[in-house]
C-alpha cells in the first residue's frame, strides 16, 4: 500500500515508553519518509528496538503517538498494521514449508487461492529461492531462512518493512552480501525500510538516513556522509566510525565567529566557532598525516609526539602517538603511503597534522 | 519518578481477563479445599461448617489417640529408615550410571525408572503377594514388624533418590577429579575428597524426597500393612472411611506441616547448590 | 563415562546393593504377580500355577469390559478437563515477567506436596452434602427466596419448596473433579515446559502478518506446543486411569475404575489370579502410554537437531 499523502509514512510524537520507572524510549520525535531506507542504530539498550516494536505494535507507547501512513495507531493491534516486521531469529515457522510461510499473511487475509500461489512464487523469485516451496525451514541455512522472512513479509506489501537487527546472526561474508542485496531490494520493491541496527558500518552502508540514539533519545539524524563528516554532539561523532576526542576550553578571538581553544597535547588552535567554555576537539584518524620533520602551514594543526603502537590492517595501518594528551593520537595512514615513513617504528618521535577545516568543534 | 502500569502488550497473556480468569479460578480450586481443612481443625465445632471460634481441643484430641500416635510413629520409623537406606541405594546407583558403561545398562536404567512409573496399585498388590508367598515372618516385635513396608518403601524410593542425585553430579566438572589424580590423589581420595562433597547436597535432598514419598505413600502401605504395622496415612484412611471429624483435619494438618516443610527443606538444598554450582 | 572393566570393583560395589534391592523387592514380587496371572484359585489362599489364560479371557467380560471401558472414560474426561485448565494456566505463567514465573509455578505445585488421601478428603469436606459448596449454595438459595418473598412471590414457591443439595459427592463427576484436583500440576508442568521453549517471535511474527490471538493459538502456538501437549495428555492420563484412592473415596457403587475391582481381586474377593491378570493388561497400557510419549519426545528432539 504506498503512502497516498506526500506527508511522512511514519510519524513518531513526542513518544515515551518506561520499563520498570526507568525510560526505555525518551520523548522521541521523528519522521520518516516514504520510500527511503532508514536506520534506527545506536548502542545496546539505547531503545532502537524498543521503538521499532513501538512502530510494530508490540510495546505501546507509555506517552505519546504514532502515525503510520496518516493514521494514528493508538489502540490498533500489530495485526492490523500496515507493516511488517522481519525478526532477528527470522521466526520462519518451524512446523510449515517455505510456501506456506510466504502465503501465511495472505492467507489469513482470505485471498485468493490464485491469488496466493501467484504471489507467493512471485515474491519467492524476488527473494531468490524459486523452487524452495516444498522446503522444511530445518534443511535451509540462515541465509535461506532470513530469505524466507523477508518474503513472508514483503508479500504483505507494507507500508514500512520493519527489520530488526537482520543480520546480527549471519557469519561476516554473508553479512556484506545481504547488505548489498537488501539495498537493490528495496530499490525493487519501492517500499520503505526501517533497519534497527547496533552495526554503525552496517548503517552508514545500506542507509539512505540514519537516526543515533543513546539513552532512549535520538541525538541526531542525517544521512550517512552528514553523520559522519557532520556530528553534532561527542556520542555521535564517537559512535559513528572512528575518531580522537580532545577536550579542551574555548575562548573568545579578537575575529569575529572565531574562538581560541586550549586543549591538552594540542596547545591553543584558532578556529570557526562561537561556543565559549568547555568544548571538544575532534578528528577522524584518516585525517591524519604524519612526517618525520616539522612543518608550518597556515590553516594546519601541528603536534609532536612518540610513537607508542603500529597496528597493521591491510589496507592501512593505525598508528598511535603519545602527544601528551592523556590518551595517545590515532592516525589511518593508508599503507601505499605509509611507504614514505616506512622508517617509523614505536618509539619515534613524529610530527602529526591535519587540516583546521577538519577539526571539528563539538560542545564539550 | 512515579511508579505506573504500563499499557498492556499484544502478548501479556498473562494480564488478558479470560487466561487470568482460569488461573485464579484454578488457585481457588487447589487451594481451597486443603486450607478450608487446615482450619476447620482449629474449629469449636463438631459440625465442619460454620465457625464457633479457635480451639486446640482436636489437636489434644489427636495426640491422646493412642492408636493415630501409633501409627504416626510407625511412619516417622519407616521414613526415617526409608530415608537412609534410599540415600545410599540412590547413590550407589547414581555414581554407577554417571561413572560406568557397561552391558544391560539400558535394562538397569530401564529397571528403576519402573517403580517411578508404574500404577502403584501394581507394585501395593505385588508387594502383598509376594510377602504372602515368600513366607516373610509374622507377629514380630517393633519395630521388625515394620520390615515389609519399609523394604516395599525402600525400593521405591530410591530410584527418585537417584534421579536426584544424578542430575547434581552431570554439574560435576569432570576436569577437577582430573586434577586431584595429577596432583597425585588415589581413586579413594579423588571420590572422598571431590567427588562425594559434590555429590552431598544432592544425596541429602534425595533423601528428604524420600522421607516425604515414604511418609505420604497410602496406596501401597495399604496393601502391606498388616493389623499389627498401620501407619499415619492408612490410620487417616480408615478414620475418613468412618467419617469427616475435626480430628481427622488435626491429623491432617499435622501431616501436611512435616511434608509442605521437609520439601521446602530439600529445594532449598537443591537449589541453593544450584546456583552456587552454575 | 568409562567401561566397567577399569574399576572392576567400584563397579560391582554400586552395582550389587541396589541391583539386588531392585531385584528382590521389585522385581521379585512383579515376576510373582505375573505367574499368578496365569494361575488358577485353588481352595481359599492356593494357587495352581497352570498358565492358563483364563484370567485375562475374563477381563474381557462384559462386566470388567464395562470398568475397563468406564476407567478409560473417567481418566480420558479427567485429562481433557486438565488440558482445559492447563492451557490457560501455563500461558499466564509463561508469559508473566520472567521473575515471578518460578513462583507462580511453586503456587500451583504447592498443594501437591500435601498427600494425595489428606486432598482427597479435602475435597469430600467441600463437596459433600453438607459440605462447603452445598452451603453456600444454600446460603444463595436462601437469600433468593428471600428476595422472592419481599417481592410477594413466596407463596409460589418458585424455587422450589425447599433448598435441595446438589449431590457432588459418590458419583462419577466428583471422580472427575478429585482426578483433575490431583493430577493437575502433571498437565501444567509439560505445557509450562513446552510454551517456555517457544520462541516468542513466532507468535509475534504471525500476529505481524495479521493472525488474530485465535488463530495464532490454532496455527501456531498449538502446533508447536504439540510435544508438551501429548507429553502432559499422557502424563497425566496414566496415573489418572491407574488411581484407587479417587474414586475409592469419592466414587458411588458403580463409579469404579479398575484399580478398585484389582483391590477387591485381593482382599474382599480373593481371588489373586484374576487380579494379578487385571494388574498387568493396567500395566501394558501404562506402558504403551510411554511408549508413545517417547515417541513424540523422539520426534521433537530429531526435530530440534536438524
Amino acid at each position: 500500500m504506498p503512502s497516498s499523502g506526500a506527508g511522512p509514512i511514519i510519524r513518531i510524537e513526542a513518544v515515551s515508553k518506561f520499563f520498570g520507572g526507568k525510560p526505555a524510549v525518551d520523548n522521541v520525535t521523528l519522521d520518516i519518509r516514504q520510500g527511503e531506507f532508514f536506520a534506527l542504530v545506536g548502542p545496546s539498550g539505547c531503545g532502537k528496538t524498543t521503538l521499532l516494536r513501538m512502530l510494530a505494535g508490540f510495546e505501546t507507547p507509555d506517552k505519546g503517538r504514532i502515525m503510520i501512513d496518516g493514521r494514528d495507531m493508538t489502540g490498533i493491534g500489530p495485526n492490523y498494521r500496515p507493516v511488517n516486521m522481519l525478526f532477528q531469529s527470522y521466526a520462519v515457522f518451524p512446523h510449515m514449508n517455505v510456501e506456506d510461510n510466504v502465503a501465511y499473511g495472505l492467507k489469513i487475509a482470505r485471498k485468493k487461492r490464485g491469488e496466493i500461489i501467484s504471489q507467493t512464487q512471485e515474491a519467492l523469485k524476488l527473494v531468490k529461492l524459486a523452487g524452495f516451496e516444498k522446503k522444511k525451514p530445518d534443511e535451509l541455512s540462515g541465509g535461506e531462512r532470513q530469505r524466507v522472512a523477508l518474503a513472508r513479509a514483503l508479500i504483505m506489501r507494507p507500508a514500512v518493512l520493519l527489520l530488526d537487527e537482520p543480520l546480527s546472526a549471519l557469519d561476516a561474508k554473508l553479512r556484506e552480501a545481504m547488505q548489498l542485496e537488501m539495498v537493490h531490494l528495496q530499490k525493487t520493491v519501492g517500499i520503505t525500510f526501517l533497519l534497527v541496527t547496533h552495526d554503525q558500518s552496517e548503517a552508514l552502508s545500506v542507509a539512505n538516513r540514519i537516526a543515533v540514539m543513546q539513552d532512549g533519545a535520538v541525538r541526531q539524524v542525517a544521512s550517512p556522509q552528514e553523520l559522519y563528516d557532520a556530528p553534532n554532539c561527542r556520542f555521535v561523532a564517537d559512535f559513528i566510525g572512528k575518531i580522537n576526542l580532545f577536550e579542551g576550553v574555548a575562548a573568545a578571538a579578537p575575529q569575529q565567529n572565531r574562538v581560541r581553544i586550549s586543549a591538552a597535547g594540542i596547545g591553543q588552535v584558532e578556529l570557526d566557532g562561537e561556543v565559549l567554555g568547555p568544548v571538544i576537539l575532534a578528528v577522524r584518524p584518516e585525517k591524519i598525516q604524519i612526517s618525520h620533520e616539522a612543518g608550518v602551514q597556515r590553516g594546519w594543526i601541528w603536534v609532536h609526539g612518540k610513537v607508542t603502537d603500529i597496528v597493521y590492517f591491510g589496507g592501512h595501518s593505525n598508528v598511535f602517538v603519545d602527544i601528551g594528551a592523556g590518551r595517545p593520537l590515532q592516525a589511518g595512514i593508508p599503507n601505499d603511503r605509509r611507504a614514505g615513513m616506512a622508517n617509523a617504528a614505536p618509539g619515534d618521535f613524529v610530527w602529526c597534522c591535519w587540516r583546521n577545516a577538519d577539526t571539528l568543534l563539538l560542545p564539550g | 519518578m512515579t511508579f505506573r502500569k504500563s499499557p498492556m502488550g499484544p502478548l501479556d497473556y498473562h494480564r488478558r481477563p479470560l487466561p487470568l480468569l482460569v488461573f485464579i479460578s484454578t488457585l481457588i480450586f487447589i487451594y481451597l479445599p486443603v486450607i478450608t481443612l487446615i482450619a476447620f481443625s482449629f474449629n469449636d465445632s463438631r459440625r465442619n461448617i460454620i465457625w464457633h471460634g479457635f480451639t486446640l481441643k482436636y489437636y489434644e484430641k489427636a495426640f491422646a489417640n493412642a492408636e493415630l500416635m501409633l501409627a504416626f510413629g510407625n511412619s516417622l520409623s519407616i521414613a526415617l529408615v526409608s530415608t537412609l537406606f534410599s540415600g545410599l541405594l540412590g547413590a550407589m546407583a547414581a555414581y554407577l550410571l554417571w561413572r560406568f558403561r557397561f552391558r544391560g545398562r539400558a535394562i538397569f536404567e530401564g529397571a528403576m525408572a519402573m517403580p517411578i512409573v508404574i500404577p502403584e496399585i501394581c507394585m501395593g498388590v505385588a508387594m502383598m503377594a509376594f510377602i504372602a508367598r515368600a513366607g516373610w515372618p509374622q507377629d514380630l516385635p517393633w519395630p521388625l514388624n515394620l520390615g515389609a513396608i519399609t523394604a516395599a518403601h525402600i525400593a521405591f524410593c530410591f530410584p527418585f533418590t537417584a534421579i536426584v542425585i544424578r542430575a547434581r553430579l552431570e554439574s560435576f566438572n569432570r576436569q577437577l577429579a582430573d586434577a586431584a589424580r595429577d596432583l597425585g590423589a588415589a581413586e579413594f581420595q579423588i571420590f572422598r575428597d571431590i567427588v562425594l562433597p559434590h555429590m552431598k547436597p544432592g544425596i541429602i535432598a534425595g533423601g528428604l524426597l524420600a522421607f516425604t514419598l515414604s511418609l505420604d505413600d497410602f496406596v501401597i502401605t495399604f496393601f502391606t500393612s498388616g493389623p499389627d504395622s498401620i501407619t499415619f496415612p492408612v490410620k487417616i484412611y480408615s478414620m475418613v472411611r468412618f467419617s469427616v471429624t475435626p480430628e481427622v483435619n488435626a491429623a491432617s494438618a499435622m501431616l501436611i506441616t512435616l511434608t509442605v516443610l521437609v520439601t521446602a527443606i530439600a529445594l532449598r538444598i537443591q537449589n541453593r547448590h544450584r546456583m552456587r554450582g552454575g | 563415562m568409562e567401561p566397567w572393566r577399569k574399576a572392576p570393583l567400584v563397579f560391582l560395589v554400586t552395582l550389587t546393593p541396589p541391583g539386588l534391592w531392585l531385584a528382590a523387592f521389585f522385581l521379585l514380587p512383579l515376576s510373582l504377580l505375573w505367574a499368578f496371572s496365569f494361575g488358577g484359585k485353588l481352595g481359599i489362599t492356593g494357587i495352581d500355577l497352570t498358565w492358563t489364560l483364563a484370567n485375562y479371557a475374563r477381563a474381557m467380560d462384559p462386566l470388567y469390559l464395562g470398568i475397563l471401558l468406564k476407567s478409560l472414560w473417567i481418566a480420558g474426561a479427567a485429562t481433557l478437563i486438565c488440558l482445559t485448565i492447563a492451557l490457560p494456566v501455563a500461558l499466564v505463567i509463561s508469559f508473566a515477567p520472567l521473575r515471578v514465573q518460578p513462583w507462580l509455578l511453586l503456587l500451583i505445585i504447592l498443594p501437591f506436596w500435601t498427600n494425595l488421601l489428606i486432598r482427597t478428603y479435602a475435597l469430600i469436606a467441600v463437596l459433600r452434602g453438607n459440605g462447603h459448596v452445598n452451603s453456600v449454595l444454600e446460603w444463595l438459595w436462601q437469600i433468593g427466596d428471600g428476595f422472592l418473598a419481599l417481592a410477594g412471590l413466596g407463596s409460589l414457591h418458585l424455587l422450589g419448596t425447599g433448598f435441595t443439595p446438589l449431590a457432588l459427592l459418590y458419583n462419577d463427576s466428583a471422580v472427575v473433579i478429585g482426578l483433575v484436583y490431583v493430577h493437575l500440576p502433571f498437565m501444567v508442568l509439560p505445557l509450562y515446559a513446552a510454551l517456555d521453549r517457544l520462541d516468542r517471535s513466532l507468535i509475534e511474527a504471525s500476529i505481524d502478518l495479521g493472525a488474530g490471538h485465535g488463530r495464532t493459538f490454532f496455527a501456531i502456538i498449538a502446533p508447536l506446543a504439540m510435544p508438551g501437549i501429548a507429553s502432559g495428555v499422557i502424563i497425566t492420563f496414566i496415573p489418572a486411569l491407574g488411581a484407587y484412592l479417587t474414586p475409592d473415596l469419592l466414587g458411588g457403587p458403580d463409579s469404579q475404575m479398575i484399580a478398585n475391582v484389582i483391590e477387591r481381586q485381593f482382599k474382599a474377593a480373593n481371588d489373586w489370579p484374576f487380579g494379578s491378570a487385571l494388574s498387568f493388561l493396567l500395566m501394558y497400557v501404562t506402558f504403551f502410554g510411554l511408549a508413545l510419549r517417547s515417541l513424540f519426545a523422539g520426534r521433537r528432539a530429531g526435530g530440534d537437531s536438524a
